[in-house]
Formats: C-alpha cells, structure tokens, sequence
C-alpha cells in the first residue's frame, strides 16, 4: 500500500477547487481583485501541484508540452490582436471604443479579451518553465 | 492597531531580509524568501492594495519559490564561500541606501489625501472609470485599459522570460535532435 494516500486524495480534493478559484478571480477581477495575471498564476499552480504529487507523465496527459509551449505565444498575439481590431474600426491602438454598438460595451469586451490573452501567456508560461526544469533534473 | 500590525509586519519583513542574506544553506534561503513574500502580501492588504497582493502571494510565495526549489534540484544545495570581501558591496549598499532614505524626506506624509501623485489623472481614473468602461474595480480598468500599452509590454515581458528559461534549459530543436541522434547511434553501437 502506498503511503502517500492522504497527500494524493487531498490533492484531487482540492484541485477542481483551485481551477474555480482561478476562474472567478479572472472572470471576477473587474468587480472584486484580481485578473488575468494572477489567475493565470493559479491556474498554473494547479498544473504544478498536480505534477508534484502524481509527476510529470501523469501532468502531461491533462497539459501536453506541445499545448502548452503555443499557448505560449497565443496569448500575447490575442492580447495584440485586440488593439489591432481597435485600429481596424478606426481607432488608436488598443481603443476598444467601437468593438460593440456602445463605447462602454465595447471597453467592458476589450478589458475581457485582453484579460484573456494575459491568462493564457502567464498561465501556459508557468507551466513550460516548470516543465523545462523538470525535463533537465533528469 | 494599523500602525501597530504595520509595524510588526516591517520588522518581521527587515528579520528575514538579513536571515536570507546570512543564510548558507540555498534550501533554507528559498524557504525564507518565500516567507519574506508571505510578510510582503500582509502588508500590502494592510495597506489596502489587495490587487498586488494577490500578485505577491501567488507569484512571489507560490510558484517563483516552487521554481526555485526546482532550480536548487539542479545545483547543489549549499553556497559556496565567496572569494571577495564584503567591504565594497556593503559601502555600495549603504550609499544607495542612504540616497533612498534621504530621497523620502522629499515625500508627502504617509497616506495624505492631497499629495500630488493623487491630485494627477488618479481622481480622473476614479470618476470616470464606470462612465467609460463599465468595469468597477479601478485596478483592473487602469491596467487592461488607460494604460494598456504598459500591460502589454507586461505580458510580452513573461512570454519572453518563458522563451529564454525554455531555450536555456533544452535547447533549440535541431539541437535536442543531435543529441538524441547521438545517444541512439551509441546504443545501436553497444547493441552491434
């Protein structure tokens, strides 16, 4: 019998609860603290956590290398893309005045997307360097 | 009570910083400046800014600490003695630390209202962020959206970091391929 058994249950325990923690700080941050940046942060403690405990492999079929490392770059590229959609509907850079029928909608969906873009490209970071450590230990 | 908690917070956080510079032992090192990070998010919610201390607690604590342990993984784990002496960095120190010091008698009082960093665009910020943005939570309007020119050089500063540790730590591509080249040629070697 393995004699880590309440370390790996305490763990599946409290995983589903840190992936909803992350979420509602993301999809929370414009009213309570928080964003994609430390969301981002939290989402990839999960993956970390979950490594530790049940090791890389096991990681590695929840959050392939191969995902991770182009989420990578996604991230900045929506977060980018965004300001230049405000240019394409005739604004400055980064202006999400007219990406909805109102100037107030269409900040509200410019903080989302651009909140988004942060979370991928922290989140998937965390992760690829975690991963990039655990590969050179070997 | 506020200056009291303040206080303790600031001589717990100035005890660690020289435990951490005392310390030989990089696995004892790593613990406490995760503990230092722990000191630093209380009081930052003393302080009210619960946004950065979000931050600190889960990047400062969390994993920066997690990506240090994983670093001591591949090192050893006790300091070497260092060949020079302490004399220059620690004059070095006390200079810039003088500076620092002297630098904030130029300051407003701790927490006036009517300092000039909030006489700016903060009121602005503060008015009109719900009107403009329909966000509530300033922090987030001001980061994602007045100035999110800044945030995005944020975001490509950690893709980058990323980039670096990754290619740093396996290499590019053709060469992880030599090198696996490489160690199945010498096992087909052995096999023959």
């Amino acid at each position: 019998m393995r004699l880590d058994l309440i370390l790996r249950i305490g763990t599946k325990l409290l995983l589903p609860f840190m992936l909803l923690f992350a979420l509602y700080v993301q999809f929370h941050g414009d009213y309570g603290p928080g964003g994609g940046f430390q969301a981002g942060v939290i989402a990839a403690g999960m993956i970390i956590l979950y490594a530790l405990v049940f090791g890389i492999s096991k990681a590695k079929l929840i959050a392939p290398q191969w995902l991770v490392e182009r989420l990578v770059p996604l991230g900045v590229l929506i977060y980018a893309g965004t300001g230049v959609v405000g240019i394409l509907t005739g604004q400055n850079f980064l202006d999400y005045s007219h990406l909805a029928h109102d100037p107030v909608h269409g900040h509200e969906w410019g903080i989302f997307t651009v909140e988004l873009g942060v979370l991928i490209t922290v989140s998937s970071t965390m992760v690829a360097i975690f991963y990039a450590f655990v590969e050179r230990g070997r | 009570m506020e200056v009291f908690i303040n206080m303790a917070l600031l001589t717990l956080l100035a005890i660690v910083t020289v435990a951490i510079a005392r310390q030989r032992n990089l696995f004892g090192a790593i613990i406490l400046a995760g503990v230092y990070s722990f000191l630093m998010a209380s009081l930052l919610i003393a302080l009210d800014a619960v946004d950065v201390a979000m931050t600190e607690a889960s990047v400062g604590a969390g994993v920066s600490t997690v990506f240090l342990l994983a670093a001591l993984h591949l090192t050893q784990s006790l300091e070497q003695k260092s060949l020079h002496t302490a004399a220059l960095p620690a004059a070095v120190a006390c200079v810039i630390g003088g500076a620092v010091i002297w630098g904030t008698i130029g300051l407003s009082p701790f927490g006036t209202p009517d300092a000039i960093i909030h006489k700016h665009v903060a009121p602005k910020y503060i008015n009109d962020t719900v009107k403009e943005t329909g966000v509530p939570n300033v922090v987030t309007s001001v980061l994602a959206d007045y100035r999110g020119y800044d945030t995005l050089g944020e975001t490509t500063v950690i893709f980058t970091a990323g980039i670096g540790v990754m290619l740093l730590l396996r290499g590019s591509g053709r060469r992880r391929r030599q090198r696996e080249a490489v160690g199945q040629a010498s096992k087909s070697g052995e096999a023959s």
